[in-house]
């Protein structure tokens, strides 16, 4: 590893000002992915602005009903927040089904949105790979990929995002609050993650030197029935192979509104808009929601080892969505 | 100016001791503890906080000591296997119930499950949930503990041996 500055800062203003001044500069807040990837020679930052001390480390209602995240809130901390699990347990569910008690305590909601995909050729830089070496060619797609992606991905690279929270907070309608050198702006979270195409070294829409101070979650989805369902090689403290998280609100047995996301398929985590267009307005019934996730799955373009994933993510989205859906009123 | 190493000042309180290290910012915590505070119980396993054995409590929390950078802890508590029981005190009631139901084979990463158990009672005592919490159990209440509780709860630590029956019969004989 080689040496690099390290910076503290207090105020979101002085983080950015330090980044801009350093060039090949990060931001480190639990640096559980960072790090990682720093001993393995991925990153090789020059400086380190710490972000993990700024004031973005609370929960708060909004007027509307909905709830601001700050982005360092750690990650066990939102998930045990009462109001987290009342009113989004798909946020909870999603968040506990991830790593470690260790790294939960440690790892922050704008880092966990930025953590980088566990591909083992992109961690490796002895092997090719587009994302940590543009032009070096993607090792995977003719090389180990049981755990890539079947949707969405690119000659270039067939990577997938590892985070089991931003499944959750795509269902949800989520948005990212956004600080950098130009400013503040708010980014819907299904317009922040990229698919790989002809540039997979760039995992998100984040400009140089911006900075997550938070996420909103919206009133409209406040309490609506919704789950995550993750499926994975060993019973916890394994990545997705697939994953579900589903928001369904059924009335008089109609569905009135749907999210409804998967993990492990793709760059980023994949809404299933398809899908919930079949279903919004008809029968909460498993056929339709059978016949909603077939016509999304559609789209899918497995790699020669991982065909089992389109199945595996069907089956966890159907039982989701039954499970969250009323029983039908016996006659 | 490319191959100067960097420095900075960071002050840690380990197990009620300050200590103010001049560290190269590339160094992580575990390494801090072995090497300069020669508290060896904190174990080197994979080195990337997937095997939980550098398990120690930093501000009463349980994290992997491999991946936290030294100097961002500046002026943190830290707590290590050396320090769960205060000076003069028989073993910590855990270190006492691993002792009793030989709850180890090798030992190597025992001190890693011994302050992530201690860090785990906490957190459910908090009333933080794990993926096998009934979702519908209430928020903000102390979370009761079973086998599959701790199972789950102690999933980020590995132990090569397969002593994992008799360690969860350990933690078990601690809840309160």
């Amino acid at each position: 590893m080689r040496s690099f500055d390290y910076v503290r800062a207090r105020t979101p203003e002085e983080a950015v000002e330090a980044f801009a001044a350093r060039p090949g500069a990060r931001y480190l807040a639990g640096g559980t992915n960072l790090v990682d990837l720093m001993k393995l020679g991925v990153e090789r930052p020059t400086a380190l602005i710490d972000v993990s001390r700024l004031p973005l480390d609370r929960l708060e209602k909004l007027p509307d009903g909905g709830l601001r995240v700050g982005a360092t809130v750690r990650n066990s901390d939102l998930a045990a927040h009462p109001l987290v699990r009342d009113r989004y347990p798909v946020l909870s569910q999603a968040l506990l089904a991830g790593a470690s008690g260790q790294l939960r305590n440690v790892a922050t909601t704008g880092g966990n949105l930025l953590q980088r995909t566990r591909c083992g050729y992109f961690q490796d830089p002895g092997k090719p790979c587009n994302k940590r070496e543009p032009g070096s060619g993607c090792g995977a797609l003719k090389g180990v990929h049981r755990d890539h992606a079947v949707l969405g991905h690119s000659p270039h690279c067939v990577a997938t995002h590892p985070s089991d929270m931003a499944v959750a907070l795509t269902a949800l309608d989520a948005r990212v609050e956004l600080y950098g050198p130009e400013g503040a702006r708010t980014v819907d979270l299904t317009d922040f993650h990229r698919l790989p195409e002809n540039h997979p070294e760039r995992d998100t829409e984040l400009r140089p030197g911006e900075l997550i101070t938070g996420v909103l979650l919206p009133a409209a989805l406040a309490g609506a029935p919704s789950a995550y369902r993750k499926a994975r090689d060993r019973a916890s403290y394994a990545f997705a192979l697939a994953s579900a998280a589903v928001v369904l609100r059924v009335a008089d047995g109609m569905v009135t509104q749907v999210g409804l996301a998967f993990g492990g398929l793709a760059h980023r985590p994949w809404r299933a808009r398809v899908a919930e267009a079949a279903v919004l307005g008809e029968a909460a019934t498993p056929a339709v929601f059978a016949g909603a996730v077939d016509l999304e799955l559609a789209a899918a373009r497995p790699l020669p080892d991982n065909a089992y994933k389109v199945p595996l993510a069907r089956n966890l989205a159907l039982d989701v969505l039954t499970r969250l859906a009323p029983a039908p009123a016996s006659l | 100016m490319g191959s100067e190493i960097q420095r900075s000042e960071t002050t840690l309180r380990v197990n009620g001791k300050p200590h103010t290290l001049l560290l190269d910012h590339r160094r992580v915590l575990l390494d801090v503890l072995r090497e300069d505070l020669g508290l060896t119980g904190a174990k080197k396993g994979c080195d990337h906080g997937q095997c939980g054995a550098c398990t120690v409590l930093a501000d009463g929390r349980r994290v992997n000591s491999c991946l936290l950078l030294a100097v961002a802890l500046d002026g943190s508590e830290i707590t290590t296997i050396e320090g769960l029981s205060a000076d003069g005190e028989g073993p910590h009631p855990l270190q006492r119930a691993f002792l009793d139901r030989d709850a180890f084979q090798c030992g190597y990463c025992t001190p890693g499950q011994i302050c992530s158990a201690v860090g785990a009672l906490a957190e459910a005592a908090a009333g933080h949930p794990s993926q096998v919490t009934d979702p519908a159990a209430p928020a903000g209440r102390p979370v009761a503990l079973d086998r599959t509780e701790i199972r789950e709860r102690l999933s980020g630590n590995l132990c090569r041996c397969g002593a994992y029956p008799r360690i969860v019969e350990a933690v078990e004989d601690v809840i309160p």
